[in-house]
């Protein structure tokens, strides 16, 4: 009895009565509609989970299911009752993960991957300067050419190709903790740099940082800041997140700003749900609340404090793929918009069904490649309709599955995938006061 | 392996077959009650796959349950009696339009929504409007013979289908109907399977005929202080000469459940509100609308809204819109009824309704399509709570008899299924019901397709909604 009562607090029972199995969340879903059955939807997800609490479905049943679903958050913005698919999903993760038996290298990796990769800021920076050394000593090309990099496990080939250029290591060090604005700062922020940003997309972080003073802004990057913990959820372990959330809380803590920008819908999305992380009426839960109360995404920022002007025309035809976490957990949807229709000579041309996923979902790229590419396939299909030159994202995960997906178009000369902020940098912003 | 499924596998594709745990779960279910364990979920992409499926089937008496995407709330697509779900929705989507026929050829498969969708560049329209039109397939809609808003105007789906292409249960192609508006060759065996919930042939196409869009669309809510002049509201307004395309009912506790749900200024003081949509065109319902408020207004309206922009006029439906999800809020359990009685008799069934409600002690909320009788009385209670439960039992029991009594309906448009199969009898009579089985007898003998609905089971005499 108590096993079932355990089994069934873990999965979070009582939420699966939320669903009234409608189906509206049906059409919302990418895996639905890539994987061809109720089983990789929302509603057979939620209904097996309440099975398995029941002790009518085993955790093996669930297993699949619950791996596969990319965590887009697509269904929560068309179901009608207000289902708390994303808490209902990450109690299904933890419960399975906890259940899970291991062999030692898969813990060996995970506990590296989890517990000391993600979250360091050295490790993140040597990836960026390993990545720079690679590409520029010409070992890129000769492993490309001896095709080595396809043969790595888990795709990471692929994945490998589309990496930006990376910069010098003198150039990651040179970066100021602290950047004022010309004239009086109109508000100081702290700027979250994130890990597969800071690293691999570095340039974007610094430009996002140079928009930031443009725009008025006083710009801190607190040092000791850590992985904001979404990686670590989605995989299921939940502790490890609570764990990196306290940490940032903390570290962001030590200076008063307006405002905790970040530049990546996925974790501004877990940024902002820091305060659910934490016991109801903890002394923990009132610190994460006065911290996510000042998370925003960088087009949040820049919109509010309105302080731009652009100088070049930017005449390309572009489409937008919004990140799934910035429209359906931190709901932010206007303001990217708003700043692409600012950018003089661009012609913003809407893709069918842009919330549908682009199939990048954290690391799911990487642990379900073959999944992955056919969601990106469908995405590909609506991309192509538009013609366009670009396509502009806001989340890192994002902006390399859309590079990845050019590149298997052979549309990597003529297509490209940029980030928001990179394209504002192109149509030369100036301080507007 | 079982032997029939051997079998299937020799004509479809390994991967349309399904006998996973986890893929007969997500199979078990539709929005009403309860849980069925299919054996096999089967997915049928052509009519030679499903006459394979039901030759099949019906050589070892293995039941086979149709389903679409599974929003019925009467039970219809759950496999009670186990076998195979036959899953029609990755049939490939058709929608082939013969604008100058005015009739669109459309494959199971298609979203209901989508052919109004297909066609409207035609400037033709496809009236059927279930709200779950979005999702629901038109293979469903066509079993269960699905209904919706504008019914009232326009009719329900029976009344835009003129052919089909079906399987029988023995695994036969037949083609009912055809192209033409008028057709009078033979029995109408269209109308026969459309509405007969899947237990009479699997449907692999059909013919819809389609009308004119109306150029122009006007909305208009009436707020009232009780039931009884709004159903009069109702009948005055029908007999005026004037046809509106919809005419919703809201309840006080509805609206209240609305607000709570999601601010929007509505009048949590009105017993109820009507909510209006004429079409047609401009001119006509421009002098249309001033007649309808004058009605509301003689009858004694508390309150009229005749919103200026589409904008606003999609608040208000917005309002029956969010209905569902805020009565949601109440209590997690929803047993959704759709008892319908002659237009006429709309405010004794209110009354009724209420009396139904105290002596239960059950939340009981009213909305729905009041303009041709077919009120949505929803009962919000939690399966958890059993003595709740046998509370709620009885008391839809005696919503479908008051129904009755007032020479109503059990169900105008969700159907029988499992839900109300208990009551056929008291409103068609013994001999009524036995023809009905004789007929599914004669197109069905070994009782494969969609066996368990319709029809009571043995001693089946009462509703249950709990587990026993």
């Amino acid at each position: 009895m108590s096993n079932e009562t355990s089994l069934k607090d873990a999965l979070a029972y009582d939420k699966t009565f939320d669903c009234v199995q409608c189906g509206y969340c049906l059409p919302a879903c990418p895996t639905y509609e890539t994987m061809e059955k109720e089983t990789h939807s929302p509603r057979g997800r939620i209904n097996l989970i309440k099975m398995a609490a029941e002790g009518k479905a085993s955790l093996d049943d669930l297993k699949e299911p619950i791996e596969k679903c990319l965590g887009c958050m697509a269904c929560t913005t068309v179901c009608p009752t207000d289902v708390q698919y994303g808490d209902l999903l990450e109690a299904a993760k933890e419960t399975l993960e906890k259940h899970e038996t291991k062999t030692k290298t898969q813990q060996k990796t995970e506990g590296f991957l989890f517990g000391s990769f993600f979250p360091s800021s050295s490790w993140m920076n040597a990836l960026g300067q390993a990545t720079w050394l690679y590409q520029a000593s010409g070992m890129q090309k000769a492993a490309r050419a001896l095709r080595l990099t396809s043969m790595a496990p888990l795709h990471l080939g692929e994945f490998e190709q589309v990496v930006p250029a990376q910069p010098s290591p003198k150039e990651r060090k040179a970066r100021s903790r602290r950047v004022k604005p010309d004239g009086t700062p109109a508000a100081k922020v702290a700027f979250f740099t994130g890990c597969v940003m800071d690293s691999v997309f570095f340039e974007t972080n610094q430009n996002t940082v140079e928009l930031l003073r443009l725009s008025g802004a006083e710009v801190i990057l607190p040092e000791n800041q850590t992985c904001c913990g979404a990686l670590h959820a989605h995989a299921g372990k939940t502790d490890m997140a609570k764990e990196q959330a306290a940490a940032n809380i903390q570290v962001f803590e030590e200076e008063d700003v307006d405002y905790i920008v970040n530049n990546a819908g996925g974790c501004g999305a877990k940024l902002i749900e820091y305060d659910r992380m934490f016991e109801e009426g903890t002394d923990w839960q009132e610190r994460a609340l006065a911290f996510t109360e000042k998370v925003k995404d960088i087009s949040e920022v820049l919109v509010e404090l309105d302080g731009l002007a652009f100088s070049k025309d930017v005449p390309k035809t572009i489409t937008y793929q919004p990140s799934c976490h910035m429209t359906n957990v931190q709901r932010v949807t206007r303001p990217p918009r708003e700043l692409m229709e600012s950018i003089p000579g661009l012609t913003l041309k809407d893709m069918d069904n842009p919330g549908f996923c682009c199939g990048s979902a954290g690391i799911y790229n990487i642990v379900n490649y073959n999944d992955a590419m056919d969601i990106l396939d469908v995405k590909m299909a609506d991309v192509k309709k538009t013609s366009p030159e670009a396509i502009v994202t806001t989340n890192p995960g994002c902006l390399l599955q859309m590079k990845l997906g050019v590149q298997r178009e052979g549309q990597g000369e003529s297509v490209e995938a940029v980030h928001l902020v990179d394209l504002l940098m192109e149509a030369g912003p100036r301080s507007r006061n | 392996m079982q032997k029939w499924l051997e079998e299937l596998l020799d004509v479809l594709p390994e991967k349309q077959i399904m006998t996973e745990a986890a893929d007969r779960f997500s199979y078990s279910f539709d929005a009403s009650f309860g849980e069925h364990l299919p054996e096999a979920v089967v997915q049928v992409k052509t009519t030679e796959e499903t006459v394979h499926v039901m030759k099949t089937a019906n050589a070892y008496g293995v039941p086979v349950t149709p389903r679409g995407q599974s929003t019925s709330l009467s039970g219809g697509p759950l496999p009670v009696k186990g076998g195979i779900v036959l899953d029609m929705v990755q049939w490939p989507e058709k929608i082939e339009v013969t604008p100058d026929d005015l009739i669109a050829v459309v494959s199971p498969s298609v979203l209901t929504a989508d052919i109004n969708k297909t066609v409207e560049p035609y400037g033709l329209m496809y009236p059927p409007d279930p709200s779950s039109a979005h999702v629901c397939t038109i293979g469903g809609n066509l079993a269960e013979n699905s209904g919706g808003p504008r019914g009232l105007k326009y009719g329900v789906t029976k009344d835009y289908v003129i052919g089909l292409e079906v399987v029988t249960p023995e695994g036969e192609v037949m083609k009912t109907g055809g192209r033409t508006i008028k057709n009078v060759t033979g029995f109408d065996l269209t109308k026969l399977i459309i509405g007969s919930e899947g237990t009479l042939g699997v449907i692999t196409e059909a013919v819809v005929k389609l009308v004119p869009k109306p150029p122009a669309v006007q909305t208009l809510m009436a707020v009232f202080d009780d039931v009884e002049t709004a159903g009069q509201a109702i009948s005055q307004t029908l007999t005026s000469g004037i046809l509106p395309s919809k005419m919703e009912f809201v309840d006080q506790a509805c609206l209240q459940a609305v607000e709570q749900y999601k601010p929007i200024g509505l009048p949590v003081e009105a017993a109820a509100v009507l909510i209006i949509e004429l079409d047609g065109h401009p001119e006509a319902i421009s002098i249309e609308t001033k007649e309808v408020e004058r009605i509301m207004q003689e009858l004694g309206a508390t309150d009229s809204q005749i919103p200026d922009t589409p904008e606003e006029a999609a608040e208000i439906w917005q309002a029956r819109k969010l209905v569902s999800p805020a009565i949601a809020t109440i209590k997690p359990t929803k047993v959704a009824e759709d008892a319908t009685v002659p237009r006429s008799q709309i405010g004794p069934m209110m009354g009724r309704l209420r009396t139904i409600k105290e002596k239960y002690d059950v939340d009981l909320v009213v909305f729905g399509h009041a303009g041709d009788g077919n009120l949505h009385p929803d009962v919000m209670c939690d399966t958890r709570d059993q003595e709740e439960m046998e509370r709620v039992e009885r008391a839809v029991a005696e919503i479908f008899e008051a129904a009755i009594d007032l020479g109503g309906t059990l169900s105008g448009e969700h159907g029988i299924g499992t839900m109300k199969s208990a009551f056929m009898e008291q409103e068609l009579g013994a001999t009524g019901v036995d023809m009905m089985k004789r007929i599914k007898e004669a197109w069905d003998p070994n009782n494969i397709l969609n066996p368990g609905k319709i029809f009571p089971e043995q001693g089946q005499t009462r509703l249950v909604l709990r587990d026993e």
